[in-house]
């Protein structure tokens, strides 16, 4: 019987249409808009200005606080402008535009790709080294790697737990860097742990992955302490909390961190961008990105320069297809569509997904039949069918005490609800209005 | 004789009760001011909270203890019921000018090119929530209606063929309720003006000029030109936007006809002679039809 977590789920169809396609490096672009925010928390302050000339992995932009990242250069070039522009987010914000000359790479940075083992390095110069490194969370929520590392006083980690679940449909970005990395990954879990000061970590992965599980199982022969489990395929597997309760059958308190329960969780794609800091020098300033579709003629998965414009990734996949309704940054089931295709990828980009006309429709919102579907599927165990009918009638208290703020967004109500209704739109305006109402009650 | 018990048992038991709710009565009363009905009758009895309390009989309450009116007002009712409201509490109370909801947005389908389709749910703060908008321009207006909504006075709404909210100036109380529902901000609550004559700037783009340009034909460009024609200072340019103060505006309409993309709007004027240049007359002149079209007194 494998794990899975207790409450919820769906299966959305799996479309890994690219999990075969091997990791491609995308040529550099001509020019690249490095977004300041990419990350939760306080937007990074601009380094450079206009004219200034930067190189590969030069910081061009330092964290506004302690929840916050620094920002590099992908590539080598001159600083154009510094203007607001579009991004994933639908609204115009700081970028850093820069055009490219060459290639040159900071002298700091290890360009081998020999996997180079060993590493003596305290906790604290570790956390301190992914924070200059400005690593935040690949698997999309994009929290600063740092803080989720510092544990807060009178908190222990007991054990690290490694997101290799990719429960998204479509997106196999991490699933190939399972299959080509996995010995820097299993490094960088090795650095994490040293920095938690943990001995026990898990790497959950879905069964749909059995050639990642098959060599992850092999390798991990060689480094104590790590172990991998296979979990059962169940969207949203890879939420933070489902994960720990599969994988150690804990349940993080309403309101809490996984600290709580002991445990920390990190994506492969961090674990691997947290190697390549430690031990190469080298800050985060690309990553791996699907670009898939039912419609797109060569699917696959490239490691993209931080803002490459997405219009690039599109090309280098065979080009837009006509019948494109929507393209979405991130997966089909909590990504977003974009409003052009100059939006930039950012270190939280997992995917690009161009969906067809028809498959991108909304559906008309029907009434509510109370059938209560999607009760049944809240993988937290709320009930979406009244959150929206709160939201609908502004009853934000009793939105409170209904625990919208525990909602993941997984959208599993929306993708299981018989009448379309949008029940995650709903819940969200009700989660960021709830928080605006606790934030200005604290003042 | 039996009856006769029966009804003595039962008068003893009515008596005693009468006696004891007499006294609970008594004991427990609440006394209220009865100026609070004479008062709340006196309100319109919307209960619309446009002047910011739960509903009239929260105004009622709020006016019958407050000791100066003047920070009170009831923008439905408006100078005339406040004056009866001042006469039922025996105390002074000044006139104000009556207020009127302006869209301060003029981005309709021809001068806003639509750059992308939004199919999510139907309501401009969800759609806030999500992204810019579905045009270049992201301070306009969403049109899908919130204000509308909002509406408990029939005194808004949504022009089909602009796609912009359009504000009926018989109807509107100013009780501010469209002006809290726009995510955008782009309504305001502006002075009806002598025989309902107004200006105002109709456009919200706090963008740099030619970014605001390239998204909207009729956007606000912050060029500075109003503000240095206005002899009163009432106009203010803020992060490339202009402001006229409606206090001070005189009305003169210097402004209007110096506006290179027509943004500032002028209502209920009648047809200005010619002063200007003739180029800037043709300007004005299909800066006027822009404004009949979309005039708030559709």
């Amino acid at each position: 019987m494998l794990k899975t977590f207790s409450k919820g789920g769906v299966h959305p169809a799996a479309n890994k249409l690219s999990a075969d396609k091997a990791i491609e490096i995308l040529p550099l672009p001509k020019t690249v808009t490095i977004p300041i925010s990419q990350h939760i928390g306080a937007p990074a302050k601009v380094l450079v200005k206009k004219g200034d000339s930067v190189k590969v992995g030069q910081k061009i932009a330092e964290s506004g606080g302690f929840v916050s990242a620094n920002i590099h250069s992908s590539v080598s070039g001159t600083v154009s402008k510094i203007d607001n522009i579009v991004d994933a987010s639908g609204y115009k914000k700081p970028c850093v535009i820069i055009n490219v000359e060459g290639d040159e790479w900071d002298e700091n940075i290890d360009k081998s790709k020999e996997l180079k083992k060993d590493f003596d390095l305290s906790a604290e110069e570790i956390i301190k080294k992914i924070s200059d490194a400005g690593i935040v969370g690949l698997g999309g929520a994009t929290f600063p790697s740092h803080v989720k590392l510092s544990i807060p006083k009178g908190k222990k980690a007991e054990v690290l737990i490694l997101n290799g679940v990719e429960c998204e449909p479509y997106l196999t970005a991490d699933h190939r860097l399972m299959l080509e990395k996995a010995e820097e990954i299993l490094v960088g879990t090795k650095i994490l742990m040293k920095a938690l000061n943990v001995d026990k970590a898990f790497i959950g992965i879905e069964n749909n992955k059995p050639d990642a599980i098959n060599h992850f199982n092999k390798l991990v022969e060689n480094y104590e302490g790590i172990k991998v489990v296979p979990l059962k395929v169940k969207y949203p597997q890879g939420g933070e909390k489902q994960l720990i309760k599969a994988v150690i059958n804990r349940e993080v308190p309403s309101g809490g961190l996984p600290i709580a329960v002991g445990a920390v969780v990190h994506n492969v794609g961090t674990a691997f961008a947290v190697y390549e800091a430690i031990q190469k020098n080298k800050p985060l300033f690309e990553r791996v990105v699907t670009v898939t579709g039912k419609s797109v003629t060569k699917p696959a998965n490239f490691l993209v320069r931080i803002g490459t414009s997405t219009a690039e990734l599109i090309n280098a996949a065979g080009g837009l297809p006509e019948d494109t309704g929507k393209i979405v940054s991130g997966g089909p089931m909590m990504g977003k569509a974009i409003v052009n295709t100059d939006v930039p990828i950012t270190k939280g980009s997992s995917g690009v997904l161009l969906f067809k006309d028809k498959e991108s429709k909304r559906q008309e919102s029907q009434n509510c039949i109370r059938c209560g579907k999607c009760v049944s599927v809240c993988p937290m165990g709320l009930e979406p069918y009244l959150l929206m009918n709160l939201v609908e009638n502004k009853m934000w208290d009793e939105l409170e005490k209904n625990h919208v703020l525990d909602c993941i967004e997984c959208g599993s109500c929306m993708f299981t609800c018989p009448s379309q209704r949008p029940l995650l739109d709903y819940i969200r305006l009700g989660k960021s209005t709830v928080n605006k109402i606790i934030r200005s009650r604290k003042k | 004789m039996t009856i006769l018990v029966t009804i003595i048992t039962l008068v003893t038991i009515g008596v005693i009760a009468a006696v004891i709710l007499y006294l609970v009565a008594q004991k427990f009363k609440v006394y209220e001011n009865p100026k609070i009905d004479e008062v709340e009758e006196a309100l319109p009895g919307a209960n619309c909270g446009g002047c910011g309390f739960p509903g009239c009989r929260g105004m009622a309450e709020a006016l019958v203890k407050a000791e100066d009116l003047s920070t009170l007002f009831c923008p439905v009712g408006g100078n005339e019921t406040m004056a009866e409201v001042a006469k039922i509490l025996g105390k002074e109370i000044a006139a104000k000018e009556p207020m009127v909801a302006v869209v301060r947005c003029n981005g309709n389908f021809e001068k806003r090119k639509r750059t992308n389709q939004y199919d999510g749910a139907a309501t401009c703060v969800m759609a806030a929530s999500l992204y810019g908008g579905d045009t270049a321009c992201e301070y306009g207006c969403l049109g899908l209606g919130d204000c509308v909504e909002a509406c408990n006075f029939d005194a808004i709404y949504m022009d089909l063929t602009t796609g912009l909210p359009v504000v009926n100036q018989d109807n509107c109380t100013a009780c501010g309720a469209c002006v809290e529902a726009c995510p955008r901000d782009i309504i305001e609550l502006r002075k009806k003006g002598p025989k309902n004559r107004r200006i105002f700037v109709s456009c919200v783009n706090e963008d740099k000029g030619a970014v605001a340009m390239k998204a909207c034909k009729v956007a606000c460009i912050g060029c500075g030109k109003c503000e240095k024609v206005c002899a009163f200072g009432a106009i203010t340019i803020e992060n490339n936007l202009a402001y006229i103060d409606f206090e001070k505006c005189k009305l003169c309409r210097k402004c209007v006809a110096v506006c290179p993309t027509g943004a500032i709007h002028e209502i209920n004027f009648p047809v200005k002679k010619a002063v200007a240049k003739p180029e800037e007359k043709q300007q004005i002149e299909k800066n006027k039809e822009e404004i009949n079209k979309n005039s708030e007194n559709k």
